[in-house]
């Protein structure tokens, strides 16, 4: 096959060329950063690694209270301080005319925010004494909303059972959203690895790379991201449809085993995760639009923002169309048919190589939506999608590892344990729960959810 | 271009501390990988096993070297048990999911608030095994002319590099004995060998126990070296410089994990030197490349040194193309 590695080497230029193009303008706008990242000739790996940490976290939200005629009426000057969990203040803000504010938070962790009662103004107060605080924990990068509910008068509403079972709904909410952010990303790991047979661990820098490309239309480009998020999306499918013509299927005609495959995909995920540092810079970024919301709504005790709303529907609808696809089309019987058994669908007259084609295209995009909703709730981040990499790997182990509607049911799972665990331990070890689900999955049924038996032995 | 220096620090890097230190994990991963066919991807969570279990002994509760080291080793144990149960029975690709979870929890865990105080939280711990030097029976720091040692250097290379020989003399003498023959066979045909009545999960078992035991050796070498251990030496690209490696050196060879590592740390010294000169020297221009980024191009070539010799030389420089062209159960 001496084709296969200069189209190897083609694909690898465009795709290092793209991204190099990408960030000459993110350089450019980066210009002020620089100063925050002082070149250490003596940069080991270790400092890279941390300067992950080093993006800071942030809350905002808005101060309002809802007049006699259901105006909202904004409230100012009004203390909010953050507590880092050794008891010191780290942050304070004062209220704006318009009721907002900012607290910047200097790393990730669990902090407790205060609203200073006796900065309030006369005739307002609290709905209860103990909303006044609350507590939880912010990932790198992330920006928080939080609301502080106020109404005219005196408090009316008395405490309601613990503050535990009360995070429940929240939480729920939180763990849903992020699992279906999973379930998009990790559909097309679940698909290449049925029709194909290859774990892909570089499949998480598709979903970072999709992010990318949003953010290089966004914001180096000035394009609003409701353009630029569907074209990150067509152009993601159409590298990852490339990237099998180009390179994995290359490999599969040169007879290369599955396991050597795999090994291949993590130096492949290695080099696209440090050329994406290289381009992009260890600091995460916010995309232009809908970085920040402060209108906060408040529905079954769950506080949202709009943007939540529009990614768990955006993100349901495109599930039911993948499972509508893969229940009713042609190409998505053919998809499931390859799965199921390759050999069988190949002689029973499916275009096996044009399946995987589609597979990976459709995959590829997928995990670029994924990517982005990511980018949307934290940041971008040059290694966002190989964070994700190791939940998608718990989500499709869970749900059953070839199979495409376990993948969704999985990542759900595995999105709201991920949630629901910061109830009984720390947050900074939230992953750890989808660890042991997945540990515990292999002990008692290593199929998954809906996988068959024979596929695991 | 300061050549001298490019040299010297090559050279350097070939013979000290991450030579060493990745020598061994890539001796564990042969074991597991070269000639057992496990997919280990977490060795850093091994390596970490063996560096805060002796850092915890020493600084924690006063251990001395050896115990302290005695118990890095048996967490690392306790490790392989923990992943090998569930996993060692299914087809390899979920022993490798779950290790390079396994090891990227770990270095969470270790570096979380919530147990800085055994841990050290993300600035690791210090002050790890102070005998270890004050016992060193070197007096005088050694000039080769081109490469010189300080006598701190000279007694970790002494006492590393026994380590590495003893690990391999070990190696050699165990994949020739019987145990090490089944081990083989497990790699070449799994179902063959369970035919023949061999428990092949517990035989997987103790190579997934040996191999990690080499590894956590590494990080009880690492620790030595530098009196301290943080949390972000063992993120996941740590595993894949040690596979690299040993792919590079050749799997299924005594040989193979002890030169791969070197040649490994030669390349990645010989390029991150280089880089910096010339960028110091202006023969690179800063909008290109800067000293940080330069310090990121060594993770590009180690990917993509893995992902090539995969596709082109899976034997690496000394294996034997035969024994590693690994089919799929």
């Amino acid at each position: 096959m001496p084709a296969a590695p200069r189209r190897l080497l083609l694909l690898l230029v465009a795709l290092t060329s793209v991204l190099g193009f990408s960030f000459v303008g993110a350089g450019a706008a980066s210009a002020q950063d620089a100063t925050e990242e002082p070149g250490d000739p003596e940069a080991t790996p270790e400092a890279e690694e941390a300067a992950e940490d080093e993006s800071i976290a942030s809350v905002v939200g808005s101060l309002k209270y809802d007049d006699e005629e259901d105006n909202e009426v904004p409230v100012e000057g009004v203390e909010i301080s953050a507590t880092g969990a050794d008891g010191e203040e780290v942050a304070i803000d004062t209220t704006a005319e318009d009721g907002t504010f900012l607290l910047e938070l200097p790393e990730p962790g669990e902090y407790t925010f205060t609203v200073n009662p006796d900065t309030i103004p006369d005739g307002i107060s609290l709905r209860s004494e103990e909303r006044g605080t609350t507590t939880f924990s912010l990932s790198p990068g992330q920006q928080r909303t939080v609301l502080f509910p106020l109404v005219e008068g005196e408090a009316r509403e008395r405490s309601s059972g613990s503050t535990k079972i009360a995070q429940v709904p929240q939480l729920a909410f939180e763990g849903f959203k992020f699992g279906l952010i999973i379930a998009m990303s990790a559909v097309g790991l679940s698909l290449i690895y049925g029709t194909t047979g290859l774990v892909n661990f570089a499949h998480g820098e598709v979903v970072t790379f999709g992010a990318l490309l949003a953010y290089l239309f966004n914001v180096t480009f000035g394009l609003h991201l409701l353009i630029a998020g569907p074209i990150a999306v067509l152009l993601a499918g159409v590298f990852g449809g490339g990237f099998d013509r180009g390179f994995w299927r290359p490999l599969r005609n040169r007879g290369t085993s599955l396991i050597a495959m795999l090994v291949v995909s993590i130096g492949l995920s290695l080099v696209l995760r440090y050329i994406f540092l290289y381009q992009f810079g260890g600091r995460t970024r916010p995309f232009d639009q809908y970085a920040i919301q402060t209108d906060t709504i408040e529905f079954l005790n769950i506080t949202m923002v709009r943007k939540d709303i529009w990614i768990v529907v955006v993100s349901i609808i495109l599930l039911v169309l993948v499972a509508l696809a893969l229940g009713g089309t042609r190409i998505g019987k053919a998809t499931r048919a390859v799965a199921d058994n390759r050999d069988l669908a190949e002689s029973s007259g499916i275009d096996v190589e044009k399946v995987i084609l589609v597979v990976w295209a459709v995959g590829s995009g997928l995990a670029a939506v994924g990517g982005i909703f990511l980018g949307l709730t934290e940041q971008v981040s040059w290694q966002g999608g190989f964070q994700l990499l190791l939940l998608m790997f718990a989500g499709v182990t869970l749900g059953g590892l070839g199979t495409a509607y376990g993948a969704l049911v999985g990542s759900i799972i595995v999105g709201l344990a991920v949630q629901l665990s910061t109830l009984v331990i720390s947050s900074e070890l939230k992953n750890v729960a989808a660890l042991l689900i997945l540990a515990f999955i292999l002990l008692v049924r290593p199929q998954g959810i809906l996988g068959r038996k024979e596929r695991v032995g | 271009m300061n050549w001298s220096i490019i040299i010297e620090s090559t050279l350097e890097a070939m013979v000290t501390k991450n030579a060493v230190v990745f020598a061994l994990a890539a001796i564990g991963l042969n074991i597991h990988y070269g000639y057992t066919g496990l997919l280990n991807f977490g060795q850093a969570g091994f390596m970490a096993a063996g560096a805060y279990g002796t850092g915890i002994a020493i600084t924690q509760w006063g251990w001395t070297i050896g115990p302290a080291a005695l118990f890095g080793i048996v967490l690392s144990v306790l490790l392989a048990f923990f992943l090998g149960l569930p996993t060692l029975r299914l087809r390899a690709d979920y022993l490798a999911i779950v290790t390079i979870a396994a090891a990227e929890i770990i270095r969470r865990i270790v570096k979380s608030t919530q147990y800085s105080e055994v841990t050290g939280g993300s600035g690791g711990l210090n002050g790890i095994g102070r005998g270890f030097y004050d016992n060193n029976p070197i007096d005088s720091g050694l000039d080769l002319g081109i490469v010189s040692f300080s006598e701190r250097e000279l007694w970790f290379m002494v006492v590393g590099w026994g380590v590495v020989v003893l690990c391999m003399v070990l190696t050699y003498l165990l994949v020739r004995s019987p145990w090490g023959r089944v081990l083989k066979a497990i790699r070449e045909d799994e179902d063959a060998v369970r035919s023949l009545g061999k428990n092949v999960t517990w035989y997987k078992m103790q190579s997934l126990i040996l191999g990690g035991m080499f590894g956590a050796l590494g990080g009880i070498m690492l620790t030595l070296e530098q009196q301290s251990v943080q949390p972000d030496q063992f993120f996941t690209p740590t595993t894949f410089f040690a596979f690299t490696a040993l792919i590079l050196g050749g799997a299924g060879r005594v040989f193979g994990p002890v030169v791969g590592s070197m040649l490994f740390w030669g390349i990645i010294q010989f390029t991150d030197v280089s880089l910096r000169q010339a960028i110091a020297n202006d023969h690179i221009p800063t909008w290109l490349m800067d000293g940080v980024q330069a310090g990121q191009v060594r993770f590009i070539i180690a990917g993509g040194l893995l992902a090539a010799l995969m596709i082109f030389r899976q034997q690496g420089l000394f294996g034997n193309k035969r024994e590693v062209a690994l089919d799929d159960h």
